[in-house]
């Protein structure tokens, strides 16, 4: 258990730790995932995907593969509508051009990565399904990989594409090239700013591609009606978004699509883009049969996005008290084979922790014949803020100075304004410097050879964007809870514990489930670290409006004007007069037995997103012969606003941890000359597994948001935005080497070790 | 396409008759065959343990299993393991401790933890560790995991 | 007088003058008094009737999905930042 530092005396439900309610479906195996799902007389679905990582098509026949006895369908881009220059609006996932979102989901003209989808195939099994693939015959005529960022800004060896130019806010370059965009945050005078430093270093960091790794491959089965209705059954984390994205790329009416979202088995960000949802679906039309189509893992690692692998420079200037005085940082990311990389908000986050005051970074957005990336966990910022973690403790070895002590001497506060200029609101950086210091484990000795103990800091955005949720009494008391925000680590429990604190009910009365896009109001998708905050709030709306309605019904029933009616802890009683008053469950259900039905539906879209920092410790010891880092001991500490459900906020930190520490340790995205991916198995891309790692001790710091109605931040991303930089700090203090390309793998680890000597 | 093989075996407690492809898994024929779909599929080729059964008492990736092999023998799923008395221990040690949250590798890693109660009940943190080190999860970091085995242990000694 | 944050490059446009103060009703009406004084910032920061792909604009702290139409105060605080976006 982890130990909260503002423990929610004033809640009734909040802060306790209820069994989710989705929890014996799970652990009895009987609740329904992407691939679980099973319709009368569907066809599997299999996608056939280029070799090459750079290639352009000169023709595809699929004759040999239609006339194999139980293929039913096969489908490649000719069979998406032209998508010309129009644009795709995608919500809060911005605009982006509709042509990068067909041709990502098959392939036009060129395939741009080894895996990409060139065509697919339904037939009645899946093995007649693959053995079809193998009879589709495609020439490529293949081009120059282009595999690293810093040669594909020069345009080196090849274009990916040759209408793209670079955007510089509005202004277009003349030539066509690699670099889709740059941009520029400044603030202050940089040249001032090193000019008062004492110390400046500057340094360069590169992280690897890697992956989500969520244990679940995507998974989508489709029904094309023959009037036209289209339903999905997909795992996703935004059923809105991908029913937006599915009704552009296919050209069919937003109404006439549904998406329903099954129980989802990992995301991170990976299963919001739009993969083998729209093949499903012209599977379907064609063959006018239900069609599942399923990844399996190397489809997964080749065909889904990753984050993106990145190269950043780093110059900081510190005075001799340990102040920052100057940080000038370039950030060149991965796009991978189409534009839209998170850079800016690698950007945003690099310097969130800290009170600088002469900052420029620039950002640059390059492609590369890899996968589109993906969002991941907190996207952007572990690339840029490994870069400042790790250089911070550079300073504080030159300067002698503890690195919390140091990061104490620099913490930002509200107001201070951050590099893009926005002021920061009320935040907790510094209670989770403090508690960290605090902690047992950091007041702990480490001893013993080729240990060490590393600190980082880490923040993360968090988002609000817009959730619904809809609420109905039942007779018995309970209340049914239909929210639009896919449950990925448990939320649908800590929606259903803000609704029941709000009504003054327990959380087990209320009875929450997840709604598809016909049944809710417009949800965002789960991510961005958004649904407790967000959709709770949309509980919490419709609580307010369901506790109303009850005191005008009681209103009406003792004859007094609603505002005499009081509500407190699910009693309804006339204001001053003890002998009147009912409780929320007897009131419920003489309603219901009236007929009465009392409901509420909530679609919001909250303002006061309240940022999310951590502070984390890693102890570790390093194999001097082998290169071999164990973590000994780990602690993380993050501000958590308001922890509704401390055991998931500790799920949630604990998670992150540790694909922080796969990230720092051994994850990478293995590549030979030819660009093609060689490690696309979970044997050799190489996770965390329990052996890994010893228990996560976690300390949740409450420094509630003032935002929301219950103070919650949101907790999910963060935490693996410090562990990459907290494991370097340590292996450094351990043997005296700093490693800043990720992964600091064995084989690395033990190379710097022997330059050293 | 090959012919049929018939095959006989137990399933959770209940004697089966199905037909399978020679190249059929073991993993294909629970989840297609029998809808039995509380075990996962995550990567296929036996290195994620997703996909975790218990064959003849022996923890199995059933990924790597043809059905055929199954003949004459005795499979145990995640469905078999209520009870009419309730959940399993370890299931409800699951649930007390939070360790799942995404839940796709927990039928897999409570078939694991079963195998290993079954030869150890009072196993150490250290050899859970290392006998669940082949069932990947992404989501928990394996803290709670590795602390409700622990807690079913302690459950399941008290009923003895 | 709501002041308006010049995106770094855009500062050439704006003479180097990152904080202009302009009057205006909605961000809409602000873009416009900028394009008085600075002509040419206009057509970076707004597409036909909308703001340009890639770009929010955040009022008083907080992203305002109404884009252009929101509406501002004399003592709003307005940035455009780059858009959220790419995890598509």
């Amino acid at each position: 258990m982890s130990s909260i530092t503002a423990p929610a005396r004033e809640f009734k439900v909040i802060g306790t730790r209820p069994i989710r309610h989705d929890g014996e479906d799970k652990v009895t195996g009987r609740a329904v995932y992407g691939a679980d799902v099973q319709l009368p007389g569907m066809l599997q679905g299999k996608v056939l995907r280029s070799p090459h990582a750079h290639a352009r098509i000169i023709s595809i026949d699929t004759r040999r593969a239609e006339a194999l006895e139980g293929v039913k369908a096969v489908v490649t881009a000719a069979d998406l509508p032209d998508p010309g220059d129009r644009t795709a609006n995608l919500g809060e996932l911005g605009e982006v051009p509709l042509k990068y979102l067909c041709r990502n989901v098959l392939a036009s003209g060129k395939t741009l990565y080894h895996g990409h989808a060139v065509a697919a195939v339904a037939a009645t099994t899946p093995q007649i399904a693959e053995e079809a693939l193998k009879l589709i015959e495609v020439e490529y005529e293949v081009l120059p990989p282009v595999m690293d960022v810093l040669r594909a800004m020069r345009g080196e060896p090849a274009l990916l594409h040759d209408d793209l130019f670079m955007d510089e806010m509005g202004e277009k370059s003349s030539k066509p090239g690699n670099v889709a965009s740059h941009q520029r945050y400044q603030k202050g005078d940089l040249s001032k700013g090193f000019a008062a430093a004492d110390h400046t270093l500057e340094r360069e960091y590169r992280c690897a591609t890697v992956h989500q790794g969520y244990i679940e491959p995507h998974a989508a089965t489709a029904m094309w009606n023959a009037d036209g209705q289209v339903t999905l059954w997909c795992t996703t984390q935004g059923p809105f978004s991908m029913r937006g994205a599915v009704h552009q790329i296919l050209g069919i009416p937003l109404s006439r699509l549904r998406v329903i979202p099954t129980e989802i088995g990992g995301g991170f960000g990976g299963k919001i883009p739009t993969y083998g949802e729209p093949v499903a679906a012209l599977l379907s039309r064609k063959s006018r049969r239900p069609v599942k189509v399923v990844m399996n893992r190397a489809e997964v690692f080749m065909g889904t996005g990753p984050t993106s692998g990145s190269y950043v420079k780093l110059k900081m200037g510190v005075s001799k008290e340990g102040r920052i005085t100057a940080a000038e940082a370039t950030l060149i990311y991965e796009a991978g084979a189409f534009p839209g990389s998170i850079v800016a908000v690698g950007g945003i986050c690099m310097f969130a922790p800290y009170n600088i005051e002469n900052t420029t970074i620039d950002m640059y957005d390059v492609v590369v014949n890899k996968p589109k990336t993906a969002a991941y966990r907190a996207p952007g910022a572990p690339n840029s803020e490994f870069a400042t973690e790790c250089l911070i403790d550079e300073f504080c070895e030159i300067l002698r100075m503890d690195p919390l002590e140091f990061r104490l001497k620099n913490a930002a506060k509200e107001g201070d304004v951050q590099s893009h200029g926005v002021p920061h609101a009320k935040i907790g950086y510094i209670e989770t410097l403090q508690a960290a210091q605090r902690s047992e484990h950091y007041q702990s000795k480490l001893t013993g050879p080729n240990r060490g103990r590393g600190v980082a800091s880490g923040y993360w955005i968090n988002a609000g964007l817009t959730s619904s949720a809809t609420a109905r009494v039942n007779g018995d008391g309970t209340v049914t809870l239909s929210e639009g925000s896919v449950d990925i680590g448990g939320t649908r429990t800590s929606i259903a514990m803000q609704l029941a604190e709000a009504l003054g009910i327990s959380a087990q009365d209320v009875i929450p489930s997840v709604a598809d896009t016909d049944s809710i109001g417009y949800t965002e998708v789960t991510g961005g670290s958004r649904v407790t905050f967000a959709t709770g709030w949309a509980a919490y709306e419709a609580a307010q409006s369901i506790k109303r309605q009850m005191r005008e019904h009681a209103a009406e029933v003792w004859k007094v004007s609603p505002d005499k009616v009081t509500y407190q802890d699910a009693l309804l009683r006339v204001e001053g007069d003890g002998s009147r008053q009912i409780t929320f469950k007897e009131l419920a259900r003489g309603l219901y037995e009236k007929g009465v039905d009392v409901g509420a539906r909530a679609t919001v879209t909250p303002k006061g997103v309240g940022g999310a920092y951590a502070t984390h410790i890693a102890d570790v010891e390093v194999d001097p012969e082998t290169g071999k880092v164990t973590i000994l001991r780990y602690t993380a500490v993050q501000d958590a606003g308001r922890a509704i459900h401390p055991s998931y906020v500790e799920g949630q930190m604990q998670g992150g941890v540790v694909q922080g520490v796969g990230w720092a340790l051994n994850e990478e995205y293995v590549y030979n000359d030819a660009g093609q991916m060689l490690n696309a198995s979970f044997l050799d891309y190489r996770m965390p597994t329990s052996l890994d790692l010893p228990m996560i001790e976690t300390i949740i710091v409450e420094v509630p948001n003032p935002g929301h109605p219950y103070g919650v931040r949101g907790v999910g991303e963060v935490p693996i935005v410090p562990p990459q930089a907290a494991v370097a700090n340590a292996i450094y203090r351990a043997v005296g080497v700093r490693l800043r390309d990720l992964p600091m793998s064995p084989p690395r680890v033990a190379k710097a070790l022997e330059a050293k000597k | 396409m090959p012919g049929k093989i018939q095959v006989t075996a137990i399933v959770n407690g209940e004697k089966r008759e199905f037909l399978c492809q020679p190249f059929q898994t073991l993993l294909e024929v629970l989840r297609d065959e029998f809808k039995l779909t509380g075990t996962k599929e995550g990567c296929g080729n036996g290195n994620c343990g997703a996909c975790s059964v218990i064959l003849n008492g022996l923890l199995v990736n059933s990924c790597m299993v043809l059905a055929a092999e199954t003949q004459g023998g005795c499979i145990e799923t995640i469905e078999g393991l209520q009870t009419s008395q309730g959940l399993h221990p370890l299931q409800q040690a699951f649930l007390e401790n939070a360790s799942l949250q995404c839940g796709i590798c927990t039928p897999g890693f409570i078939m694991a933890a079963k195998a290993l109660l079954d030869k150890k009940p009072r196993a150490t943190e250290g050899e859970i560790r290392h006998w669940c080190a082949g069932n990947l999860c992404r989501c928990t970091g394996y803290d709670k995991i590795v602390r409700a085995i622990l807690d079913a242990e302690s459950r399941m000694a008290l009923q003895g | 007088m709501a002041v308006v944050h010049i995106p770094a490059l855009l500062l050439p446009l704006t003479e180097g003058n990152p904080e202009p103060t302009v009057n205006g009703k909605t961000v809409e009406e602000l873009i416009d008094q900028l394009e008085i004084r600075y002509p040419g910032v206009k057509q970076r920061l707004v597409d036909g009737d909308r703001l340009r792909a890639g770009l929010s604009v955040f009022v008083d702290g907080s992203v305002r999905r109404d884009g252009l139409k929101c509406e501002v105060s004399p003592q709003s605080d307005v940035h455009f930042i780059p858009a959220i976006a790419g995890g598509y």
